[in-house]
């Protein structure tokens, strides 16, 4: 009986060992910079990418046509997703979180399914299509700073931010993409493009978590109308509005939770957002 | 592929159940009277068999489950359907904009990517997944279908030795049947419902143009919010990780595993591992899919539909693992299992069984190891299977005759080794070797190797189309299999085990091949 047992404590800690290899294998691993192998990612990017960036690398695959938003066009070295300030080069890291990552509401995928190694040199191969590479190093990453705690004041300031910086008008008083500039934005291609939804669910083009929130609002998204506020906003009014932005997901967050009951007690009284208010909040 | 394999199994399981319980020494003494016994009537089973074997087979028979011999059957279906494989959709990659190339390693053979898409239910999880989200001229279907050229050779056929004269007895002769064809074809309408929900529908045409549906499930995704639980219930292939849905040999004699279908002479064991079942299937995989699990519950029906046999279930149970290896790639390792049981005995009306009433079950199982090895541009794929069949099943022993003196339940084991080496992703050279080889024979007289396989087959595919909207492949190979007194698993040839029990029938299949999708 004794021995039974162990022989099934074993299993289950053999099972268990495997499993947790399993996640720990799926985790988001970071990249080394210029770990990559251009030449050996060149055959990836032949199976898995150049049906929509193209042969060259200029987003001009054959299902380029059929693609909203269009794919990156990597000769100019324009990227959205980055840890580095606005203008700069992405590292590494950055472009291999993104093929990781995917961009949700796009037609690229994750692409974490391929080993670590063949995303490391699929990096290494986008990198050959622009001379940028050669010319100029990628930017320092910006430093996150502690996020700041969650408080219905720090919502209630981070939805004065929202209003204050004109949020609203791409994405909505309602955080819908439906601002009254919405329909005029376009990106560095001029090809027309949307402002982020954020009814749509709980993940950004540029990650999930808070900070990778915090990230794109400070960095700016590269090649379209999203800048960086980098200079407007202190930490401290970024976390607040990031704890804001949270709270018009669907998603159950604590500021969500957070936030449903004050604005059942007290939503009549808050300002509305939008071009009407705006004198009256600042 | 499927309906082909049934026939073969049930047709042979059959002929030589009826073959054993006249007795093992009649059969192996006087093989020719016993081919011509079973062949007089074209079903009936002579005196010797019993009742209840003319029963089981009149009941196979009405339910159309069987179709016994009178002749050789036209070779050219079974080869056909042989030919007929599926699982490379297009309409995936006309619903995603990706290549071919994104999902298959060559198709149909999935890479990683692909895994882990079909595990999420066919969905790529980018908020775009629903059929809502999708152009409202967006159809989930695809088709494929592979006109052909091809020579099939099987030395040691008995055939009448007058042409048309039955009665003029039996010569051994080697046929060879040569010419154009063209494969089966399967409708492939796979995709989603909602955003958590998918389905699967294959009704599938033989060449002769008869269709049946190979597939049918619908399936809810990320129970719980997790990737750990999922629910399929309906028609569709076991998780086999070496898939013979998605396999890339396509002749006559390498166009399946004789691993999954193979039993034993005069066994009438109806399951082939390799065959779609219906049941219920709750399974689960890391978020790449690097670790996987599948436990489902089956109706002992081996995928037939109307509930042919009896109240039965069958269990099957499938994990896998893979390692990240560097530079060579990803490497999978994993086990199966599939435990089932068929009845020996039915209730009657005039004789006659009634359906779904199935008495007397026996077991049987299967259990095996597999892999699939990247060492950079090869890839590997070994197999391991273990079976054991209930000595009733073996023996035929149905409606309770008596199991014969001396019988036993007959064990067996199966391997094969397939490997791919990819030149760029649109040309890969193919090479398998698979061996079957009876460890345990069900009568005490049969000789040991009386049974075994050794196949092998050599090709290419070259996909000069690999588009987001279409495939093309070139495709060419050679197969050879050698089996110990029994008629081929293709059943080229006439499709009838050779006059000699001990004869070594050597069969062999020359394919070429426009393999295309869209």
């Amino acid at each position: 009986m004794k021995a039974q047992m162990q022989s099934t404590t074993l299993l289950a800690a053999a099972a268990a060992a495997v499993v947790s290899l399993g996640s720990a294998t799926s985790a988001g691993a970071q990249m080394a910079q210029g770990a990559g192998n251009a030449k050996a990612g060149a055959a990836a990017y032949a199976r898995y990418c150049v049906g929509c960036h193209g042969p060259q690398g200029d987003g001009r695959g054959e299902n380029a046509q059929w693609i909203e938003p269009k794919p990156r066009d990597f000769t100019e070295a324009l990227f959205k997703c980055r840890s580095t300030p606005t203008g700069t080069l992405p590292t590494d890291n950055d472009l291999y979180q993104a093929i990781t990552r995917g961009f949700v509401m796009t037609n690229m995928p994750q692409w974490r399914p391929l080993t670590p190694a063949t995303r490391e040199n699929l990096v290494a191969y986008v990198k050959t299509f622009s001379s940028k590479w050669h010319t100029q190093s990628p930017g320092t990453p910006i430093t996150i700073p502690a996020e700041t705690p969650l408080t219905t004041e720090s919502i209630l300031h981070g939805r004065q931010v929202f209003q204050k910086m004109e949020c609203w008008k791409c994405h909505g008083p309602a955080g819908h993409g439906d601002g009254p500039a919405a329909s005029t934005l376009t990106d560095s291609k001029d090809q027309p493009i949307h402002p982020y939804n954020f009814s749509t669910g709980t993940r950004f083009k540029c990650g999930t978590t808070n900070a990778d929130l915090y990230r794109i609002f400070m960095t700016g998204l590269d090649g379209t109308p999203m800048p960086s506020f980098a200079d407007q906003l202190q930490p401290a009014e970024a976390w607040d509005l990031v704890h804001f932005l949270r709270t018009l997901q669907p998603a159950h967050s604590p500021e969500a939770a957070m936030w449903e009951p004050y604005q059942r007690a007290h939503g009549s009284q808050l300002p509305a957002i939008g071009p009407d208010t705006t004198t009256s909040t600042q | 592929m499927m309906h082909w394999c049934r026939s073969w199994s049930r047709r042979t399981a059959l002929s030589s159940a009826i073959m054993l319980l006249i007795g093992p020494g009649l059969v192996l003494a006087a093989p020719r009277a016993a081919h011509a016994a079973v062949r007089a009537d074209g079903a009936a089973a002579t005196g010797a068999t019993g009742s209840a074997t003319a029963q089981y087979e009149a009941y196979l028979r009405r339910f159309g489950r069987e179709r016994i011999v009178a002749g050789a059957r036209a070779a050219n279906d079974r080869i056909n359907i042989a030919a007929h494989r599926q699982r490379a959709i297009p309409a995936f990659a006309r619903k995603y904009n990706l290549p071919c190339s994104a999902c298959h390693t060559v198709w149909p053979q999935l890479n990683n990517f692909g895994q882990v898409f079909r595990d999420n239910g066919y969905r790529l999880k980018n908020e775009r997944d629903s059929p809502i989200d999708q152009a409202p001229g967006y159809w989930p279907a695809a088709a494929r279908i592979t006109p052909q050229f091809r020579v099939d050779r099987s030395d040691h056929q008995p055939v009448d030795a007058v042409p048309g004269d039955p009665a003029s007895g039996q010569v051994e002769k080697t046929i060879t049947q040569s010419g154009f064809d063209l494969s089966g074809i399967d409708l492939l309408m796979i995709g989603t419902l909602s955003k958590r929900i998918s389905f699967g529908l294959i009704p599938a045409a033989e060449s002769d143009g008869s269709w049946h549906i190979e597939a049918a499930y619908v399936r809810f995704n990320d129970l719980m919010n997790t990737t750990w639980a999922n629910l399929k219930a309906g028609k569709f292939e076991l998780d086999n990780m070496v898939s013979e849905k998605r396999e890339l040999l396509l002749s006559g004699n390498g166009g399946f595993y004789q691993s999954y279908h193979f039993v034993p002479a005069g066994d009438a064991t109806t399951f082939g591992i390799g065959d779609n079942q219906i049941g219920m299937e709750l399974s689960g995989h890391s978020i790449n899919s690097y670790t996987r699990y599948s436990a489902g519950v089956f109706s002992s029906t081996d995928g037939e539909v109307g509930l042919p046999q009896g109240r039965g279930y069958d269990g099957a149970v499938a994990f896998s693992q893979a390692f990240d290896a560097g530079t060579l790639g990803l490497e999978r390792i994993g086990v199966f299992g599939y435990r089932g049981s068929r009845p020996t005995t039915f209730e009657t009306l005039d004789g006659e069984p009634v359906p779904s009433t199935g008495l007397n079950t026996k077991p049987f199982y299967r259990a095996g190891a597999s892999g699939d090895l990247f060492f950079g541009n090869l890839e590997l794929l070994p197999l391991w299977m273990h079976a054991e069949d209930d000595v009733a099943l073996a023996t035929g022993s149905f409606g309770g005759a008596p199991i014969p003196d001396g019988a036993q339940s007959p064990t067996w084991n199966a391997g094969l080794l397939e490997a791919h080496y990819y030149i760029g992703h649109q040309f890969v050279l193919l090479g398998r070797r698979e061996s079957v080889r009876m460890s345990k024979q069900a009568l005490p007289d049969t000789p040991s190797d009386f049974g075994n396989i050794d196949a092998t087959a050599l090709g290419f595919r070259y996909y000069p189309i690999m588009l987001s909207r279409t495939g093309l492949a070139i495709h060419g190979e050679y197969s050879w299999s050698n089996t110990i007194g029994t008629a081929p698993l293709s059943e080229i040839g006439s499709g009838e085990p050779p006059l000699d029990p001990g004869t070594s029938v050597k069969s062999s299949s020359i394919f070429m091949a426009l393999d295309f999708a869209f």
